[in-house]
């Protein structure tokens, strides 16, 4: 029976491409799926764009492919990547300089069409609301502060410059389990109403999407997570995809961490809203009736994915500027730390005051105590830590107060309690971002999708 | 008995815009009968009362000894607008695992230890 074997890139922008190689040279792979885009991505993207027009993609997938591609090519491994961002043709145009400075040959696709940002006037007029998929409210609210828009495409446009021969495809927004679903679609054939093969190739592309999330990374748990072997070595999630929609996830021979029923459904369900109903652009997944097999040797067998019609319309998140946020943090030893990151909190409130500063909202957080576990942090700790940091953020739309707020903080080494430490410097301003999701029919996207291959020699 | 979730689950969590979304995972059948039944939306509603300010909702899968748990307008806006140190809800689980629920002592997981 046909299959296709397909590896995970990164995870993230930042994720690092290190376990990639040895998806590529012990683990059979055709293709390597790499995830760059969170949902925040594009937003740290759209800042580079707007300081240096010929940016806005992850600048990580240069050093990738320069690594990565000379032992992907002697192999026949393809890449799906959506590193382009907010500039598909940008990387493309980047990979192929350094390309050819090595003396490398690929054939690049880029697929374009997903930034709706210069789109909105046009889209509201043929009638598209974007109002908040959550709240309803009218996207006039933020219309003036909208910093990028883009619609989540799917595995269709993958498929087809794949069918055009690239070895390389660079996209800028896709659901992200589209870059597994795109090859598997092209290698095996399946029609485009085949719901519960689509689900199966659906679920196999959420599972590697988050590349060591799948294989013992970030295994939640207490103790389990100490058993997982070798993390150095951690070796990154494989699929290998029948015909018949019957899916094997392993990870490379000799790699570190664990493929289990364990890893899987920990990933499964990672941010998954209703499981009987996980809407993709090309499929609508029933994570219920699915079946996974443990075989006990780093390898599950998954089938029993159920399928319904794709939605008519296509999410878009649109980012939009939603005030600043200001940071100051210091830490204190013992003995009475907790006291005293209490008593430094209150003189940063004081210093406030003075100056008439009034932010939406005072976040303080105790580092040591109850920074990670907010109100389920066990109080009984609370007077006895051996060390305890008082972390403060503020919300305001004043900037200049944002950038500020920092600068109060180091005042408190020379003139507030004793036995100060680990300040690292005054941080500025941060600019904080709101999403706005909405849907917006596939008609009014689609035919803007396009496909350039091209051939870097 | 009162148990810790800590001690017989397994849990992680992320982000999607303003949703902290969890899933809550027993290690055997007879644990994950105990779960469906002892963690509710109302329990989960008081566990996370400081954080969560819309609905609970809960999603039972048999077939994967999960319970997949989602609260609404629990990360100030989401990760890019939260003054949090955990802006995108990855201790989330750890929270939850920190749950104590009313448990038979013979739970496979409770009679080894």
């Amino acid at each position: 029976m046909k299959s296709v074997r397909i590896g995970a890139g990164l995870g993230f922008y930042g994720d690092s491409w290190r376990p990639v190689r040895a998806s590529i040279e012990s683990g059979g792979v055709k293709y390597i799926a790499s995830d760059h885009l969170a949902e925040l991505t594009l937003a740290i993207l759209q800042k580079d764009r707007q300081r240096d027009p010929s940016a806005g993609y992850t600048r990580d997938v240069v050093p990738m492919l320069l690594e990565l591609w000379p032992l992907a090519a002697e192999r026949g491994v393809r890449f799906v990547m959506n590193a382009g961002g907010l500039n598909p043709h940008g990387a493309r145009d980047a990979v192929a300089r350094a390309f050819k400075e090595k003396g490398y040959k690929a054939k690049i696709a880029v697929v374009t069409g997903d930034s709706i940002s210069e789109r909105v006037d046009e889209l509201q007029a043929g009638g598209e609301t974007l109002a908040h998929l959550d709240t309803n409210a009218d996207i006039a609210t933020v219309r003036d502060k909208i910093v990028f828009a883009n619609a989540y495409l799917g595995a269709a446009p993958i498929a087809e410059a794949l069918a055009q021969g690239a070895d390389i495809v660079i996209t800028g927004r896709v659901a992200d389990a589209a870059l597994s679903l795109g090859p598997i679609m092209h290698e095996l054939g399946w029609r485009w109403d085949d719901w519960e093969k689509l689900a199966q190739g659906l679920t196999v592309g959420h599972l590697l999407e988050c590349s060591g999330q799948a294989t013992g990374g970030n295994f939640g748990s207490a103790g389990e997570w100490a058993k997982v072997q070798n993390f150095v070595g951690l070796g990154y999630p494989i699929a290998e995809v029948s015909e018949d929609g019957t899916a094997v996830v392993t990870k490379a021979p000799g790699t570190g961490g664990r493929v289990s029923f364990d890893t899987l459904r920990q990933q499964l369900l990672y941010e998954v809203h209703d499981p009987h109903a996980y809407y993709s652009p090309d499929v609508v997944l029933d994570m219920g009736t699915l079946n996974f097999d443990d075989r006990g040797d780093d390898s599950v067998r998954i089938t029993g994915a159920g399928g319904a019609k794709r939605p008519d319309t296509l999410k878009v998140v649109a980012g939009y500027h939603d005030g600043w946020m200001g940071t100051g943090m210091i830490g204190f030893s013992w003995p009475e730390a907790y006291l005293k990151c209490e008593t430094a909190a209150n003189i940063i409130k004081g210093l406030m005051d003075e100056r008439g500063w009034k932010p939406e909202e005072v976040n303080v957080e105790y580092i040591g105590y109850n920074s990670l576990l907010g109100a389920n942090a066990d109080p009984a700790q609370r007077d006895n830590l051996n060390e305890c940091f008082i972390r403060m953020t503020i919300r305001t739309r004043d900037k200049r107060m944002a950038d500020g707020f920092g600068r109060l903080f180091p005042w408190l080494g020379l003139s507030g309690p004793p036995f100060v430490g680990g300040f690292k410097g005054v941080q500025g301003a941060k600019e904080l971002l709101g999403l706005w999701p909405t849907l917006v029919r596939r008609e009014a996207i689609e035919p803007h999708v396009a496909i350039d291959v091209e051939a870097v020699a | 008995m009162k148990v810790g979730l800590w001690k017989i689950a397994h849990a992680r969590s992320g982000d999607k815009a303003d949703r902290a979304d969890i899933g809550l995972f027993a290690y055997d059948a007879p644990t994950y009968a105990v779960l469906k039944r002892e963690v509710t939306r109302e329990r989960l509603a008081v566990h996370f009362a400081d954080i969560c300010k819309g609905p609970v909702e809960l999603y039972p899968l048999d077939n994967l000894l999960a319970i997949k748990i989602v609260l609404n307008a629990a990360l100030q806006g989401g990760a890019a607008r939260s003054l949090r140190m955990d802006n995108l809800g990855k201790s989330v689980a750890a929270q939850l695992l920190r749950m104590e629920i009313d448990a038979p002592a013979n739970l496979p997981r409770l009679a080894r230890s």
